[in-house]
């Protein structure tokens, strides 16, 4: 329990955080990607192993924790998000992450994915989105792109996507990242955002399912496409993209477009600067998405700072404590009023 | 005027009015002065599921009953000695369960013609002889309320609002009652946020007291001796509070800190409201989004190491059903309360019932046995809950604990439980990396080590996966599966070896046993009770275990001519019964949202032995 556990920095490595298990993704996922930045940089963290939890739901990525040779629990459709929450607010002292997905965490786990956010718990959530329902092999999923012809919409799907940045930026996620599985180095360090930050987070980490939705990124994540296609976000820096950094994007009006700072009327000085602490930033970024002429933001779109939920009810019960002292159990069970039988 | 003091052994009273017109509160009020006089008593909240209907109708009507007396109270009553009707709608709907010759203390102010016509009566009741076989005292309750506080210059608004306490104080002067302890709340709750508001109902309070003093209209009062109760210190207790507290003494007893994860539902809210109140004894509650999220919360909870609870009523349950399959699979300790109410579906919110038995039971998908344990009276919600920790925690495994709205809302007094008596609930978490298999087994038991995070060299995953037996890694071997089926329902079996022997009041065999469960306990005893007095070979067993059922259950289901199995549904209990032993129960089912009269239980139980009621 938190009193007694081991909170000193360890050095560990990879191999450490690889389990015994038999990985049985299908050759070729994402997920094996995801799985082998986080074994990475799990070290870095210097936690002991045993203070790390991952949680999951059903689903391909929802297998993550089988793979990690750490404390895992492997719950039920979309519900990995309150599974988590109990975990943390029992034990705060614990690392907690979520692996969850398009299907998982924003469908049938959407409820609590977004409740989770707003509550500010400490929590890392990654969700790998690959716009398909890979596990039941291959309907469509609340990610997927109109017109998308899966089993389940032979003829196209006529429901609009979510925009999960967006959503968790709506549900007023407190750090919100997206990212690539083909982007080892920036996936990487959006897991080591996730981990320093102050609350909960939410990382879309992009994915392909090479079976069921073969190169759904690949336009941000190949070679010839990705420069100009891809805007990485850093704080406080110009939001330029291009393979020489010759693009960037600047406000008309409230909309942004793309320019050509390297010839013509504009320069770097007129594009938008990122700020990882505005808001109303975070959801333009978001909202790039609508139009297929602008570059796909990556990297840390939010990062705010606001008090967590689990330290927020540690300190109603310290309050508690020093104000009416330690819980008296005889005290409580009497109640009020009591009178006595002879 | 000198006026009489009876002595009566036991009196039931109904408080009836507008869901606006207070009487939840009022109920409250005199049923905690009685208790603390020392008399028995047993209280029946009964409400409507909306918080304000229009006022004046029949379905915006609530009641608070309580019954009380010298003698062992075992029901809030079938029928009401006194009947306080704030206004037409309360009087006729509540008639029905006043006996003849009963008492009626009516708000005349109300009866007006509006009220009448709201109530669907073509006449004043009060005036067209209807009431004849009662003794009606018509009173004037908005108008002495008004007169009481004519110098304060209140809204009509918050007088109206005051009235209820002028009843009360009426009531607390004919029951010989002092008014000192409803004085002390008053201020309690007001005095600081808002002083009128305490003075104008203090007023009235005493105005009503004191109108019952020196009107002529009553010439009696009546005196309630203390109860014969076994000696100790006692506290008035509802089934909820009780609940409450036996959670918060388990996880203390247990060296746990409790987690609560619940979604608010009505009867059940009031769980979460009272553990929500204890943080300084580390108590945590979590208003989670969903009952999905209140269930999988406590789950997360269990694997961290608390000891862990969910709160909830039957379409809640029924949403926590799939999580309830993982905590089995897990094999994690949950404490998962139902509050039933009527149902199906949103059915009646505010009302009792006993339907969710076989939800409980059985109410999952694949084989997924649990423990499943019922409370009898509202003061045994602490026992039932707290053994319910017990053995979730001794068997690793979920353990449902059933109560329901009258147990729930419901009050008795409670002889509180000294602390060091408390049984034991021993925990020890999995330490050794050298001896840990996440899924060996206690060789008495069956159950598995609890392993928390946090514990180093057992990082360990478990999930709803079928497990390998010993190792728990997924496994989809055929063999396996079977036995780990086995295995799990084995574990549930044994906790019979865990728990008392099943025992009869009154012979140990006869022509008749009566089986019941839960709730019922009070109306059965009673009706047992009485057909006993007039010679009749009858006994009571009441199941506080009923997954599994007691070892005993069946030799002495056996030893009976008869079995009567009397339920609020349609005959589960008695499935559960006639499947396992194979007897030729009968039931008695009365689904009324209500709890079951004890006299119709009488009956039944004179028609099976061919004899007659009284």
């Amino acid at each position: 329990m938190a009193e007694t556990m081991d909170t000193a920095p360890v050095k560990l490595g990879i191999k450490d955080f690889q389990s015994d298990q038999d990985v049985r993704w299908c050759p070729g996922c994402g997920d094996y990607s995801i799985l082998a930045q986080v074994q990475r940089v799990f070290p870095e963290f210097q936690h002991r192993k045993e203070n790390y939890v991952a949680v999951s739901g059903i689903g391909c990525s929802s297998r993550f924790p089988y793979y990690l040779d750490i404390y895992g629990l492997h719950g039920i459709h979309g519900r990995a998000p309150a599974i988590a929450s109990g975990v943390k607010l029992t034990n705060p002292d614990l690392d907690v992450w979520v692996a969850t997905g398009d299907g998982d965490g924003l469908s049938i786990g959407g409820n609590h994915m977004i409740h989770t956010l707003r509550r500010n718990l400490n929590i890392k959530v990654l969700l790998f989105n690959n716009q398909i329902y890979g596990l039941t092999k291959g309907q469509y999923s609340p990610t997927s792109q109109l017109g998308q012809i899966t089993k389940s919409t032979p003829v196209g799907v006529i429901d609009a996507p979510f925009i999960p940045v967006s959503l968790a930026l709506g549900a007023g996620a407190t750090l919100v990242a997206r990212t690539m599985d083909r982007d080892p180095k920036h996936l990487q360090e959006m897991v080591r955002r996730a981990e320093h930050h102050h609350g909960s987070a939410f990382v879309e980490i992009y994915q392909n399912c090479n079976v069921f939705n073969d190169g759904a990124f690949f336009l941000f994540t190949e070679k010839d496409t990705r420069d100009d296609h891809v805007l990485y976000l850093e704080h406080g820096k110009p939001l330029v993209f291009g393979k020489n950094k010759q693009k960037g994007i600047r406000l008309k009006g409230g909309t942004p477009e793309a320019v050509d700072i390297s010839s013509g009327p504009f320069s770097v000085n007129d594009l938008l600067v990122h700020n990882e602490q505005d808001s109303t930033l975070a959801f333009i970024l978001a909202n790039m998405i609508h139009n297929p002429e602008l570059p796909r933001p990556m990297g840390v779109f939010l990062a705010l700072n606001r008090p967590t939920y689990e330290e927020q009810m540690q300190q109603q019960i310290a309050k508690a404590k020093s104000k009416k002292g330690e819980g008296n159990l005889q005290k409580l069970l009497d109640g009020d009023e009591t009178w006595m039988i002879s | 005027m000198a006026k009489e003091l009876k002595t009566l052994d036991e009196v039931t009273i109904r408080f009836a009015g507008d869901s606006g017109d207070g009487m939840q509160l009022t109920g409250t009020q005199f049923t905690n002065t009685v208790a603390s006089l020392g008399a028995d008593l047993s209280t029946l909240p009964d409400y409507p599921a909306e918080i304000r209907a229009p006022a004046g109708t029949k379905y915006g009507v609530s009641g608070f009953q309580i019954k009380f007396g010298s003698t062992d109270i075992l029901t809030p009553g079938d029928l009401c000695d006194v009947l306080v009707a704030m206004n037409p709608a309360a009087l006729v709907t509540n008639l029905k369960i006043l006996r003849d010759g009963g008492t009626i203390i009516v708000n005349e102010d109300a009866f007006t013609e509006k009220n009448l016509r709201l109530a669907h009566l073509h006449s004043n009741p009060l005036e067209d002889g209807s009431l004849a076989k009662f003794i009606v005292h018509s009173i004037a309750i908005s108008k002495m309320t008004a007169n009481a506080l004519e110098d304060m210059n209140l809204s009509t608004r918050l007088v109206d609002k005051t009235k209820n306490f002028f009843a009360l104080g009426l009531m607390y002067w004919m029951y010989n009652r002092p008014i000192d302890q409803s004085i002390r709340f008053i201020q309690e709750k007001f005095a600081g946020k808002d002083p009128e508001v305490a003075e104008s109902n203090i007023r009235v309070l005493r105005a009503g007291y004191n109108f019952g003093d020196t009107t002529e209209v009553f010439t009696t009062r009546y005196d309630v001796k203390p109860a014969h109760l076994a000696p100790g210190k006692y506290r008035n207790v509802m089934g909820n509070v009780a609940t409450a507290l036996g959670l918060a003494a388990a996880a203390h007893k247990a060296g746990l800190q409790l987690f609560l994860g619940s979604y608010p539902i009505t009867p059940a809210s009031d769980i979460l409201h009272e553990l929500s109140k204890m943080k300084e004894y580390g108590v945590k509650t979590f208003q989670a989004e969903d009952e999905i999220a209140a269930i999988c919360s406590a789950i997360g909870a269990a694997y961290a190491g608390a000891l862990a609870a969910t709160t909830t009523s039957g379409p809640g349950l029924a949403l926590k059903t799939e999580a309830l399959g993982l905590a089995i699979m897990l094999e994690l300790p949950l404490v998962v309360v139902n509050v039933q109410r009527g149902g199906p579906s949103t059915g009646l919110p505010t009302k009792t019932e006993q339907a969710d038995l076989l939800q409980a039971v059985v109410g999952r998908n694949g084989e997924a046995p649990l423990c499943v344990i019922a409370a009898a009276t509202p003061a045994d919600c602490f026992n039932t809950v707290y053994e319910a920790a017990r053995l979730a925690v001794k068997f690793m495994t979920p353990v449902i604990c059933l109560t329901d709205g009258y147990l729930g809302n419901g009050a008795e007094p409670w002889r509180i439980p000294n602390v060091d008596d408390l049984p034991a609930i021993p925990v020890a978490f999995a330490k050794d990396p050298a001896t840990f298999h996440p899924y060996s087994r206690d060789p008495k038991t069956l159950a598995r080590p609890w392993a928390i995070p946090g514990t180093p060299g057992l990082e360990h995953r478990i999930g709803g996966l079928e497990k390998a037996d010993i190792t728990g890694n997924i496994s989809y071997d055929p063999d396996n599966h079977h036995h780990m089926i086995k295995l799990r329902a084995e574990k549930i079996e044994r906790i019979a070896d865990d728990i008392p022997l099943q025992d009869v009041e009154g012979e140990k065999s006869g022509d008749l046993l009566v089986v019941g469960w839960g709730s019922t306990y009070g109306s059965i005893k009673s009706a047992v009770s009485n057909a006993r007095e007039r010679g009749l070979s009858v006994s009571q067993a009441h199941l506080r275990y009923i997954n599994p059922f007691p070892r005993n259950l069946g030799e002495v289901l056996r030893r009976y001519k008869q079995i009567l199995v009397p339920e609020i549904n349609n005959g589960q209990l008695i499935m559960l019964l006639r499947a396992k032993y194979l007897v030729p129960a009968v039931g008695f089912n009365v689904i009324k949202g209500l709890p079951l009269p004890a006299d119709e239980i009488e009956s039944r139980i004179d028609e099976l032995l061919g004899g007659t009621n009284g």
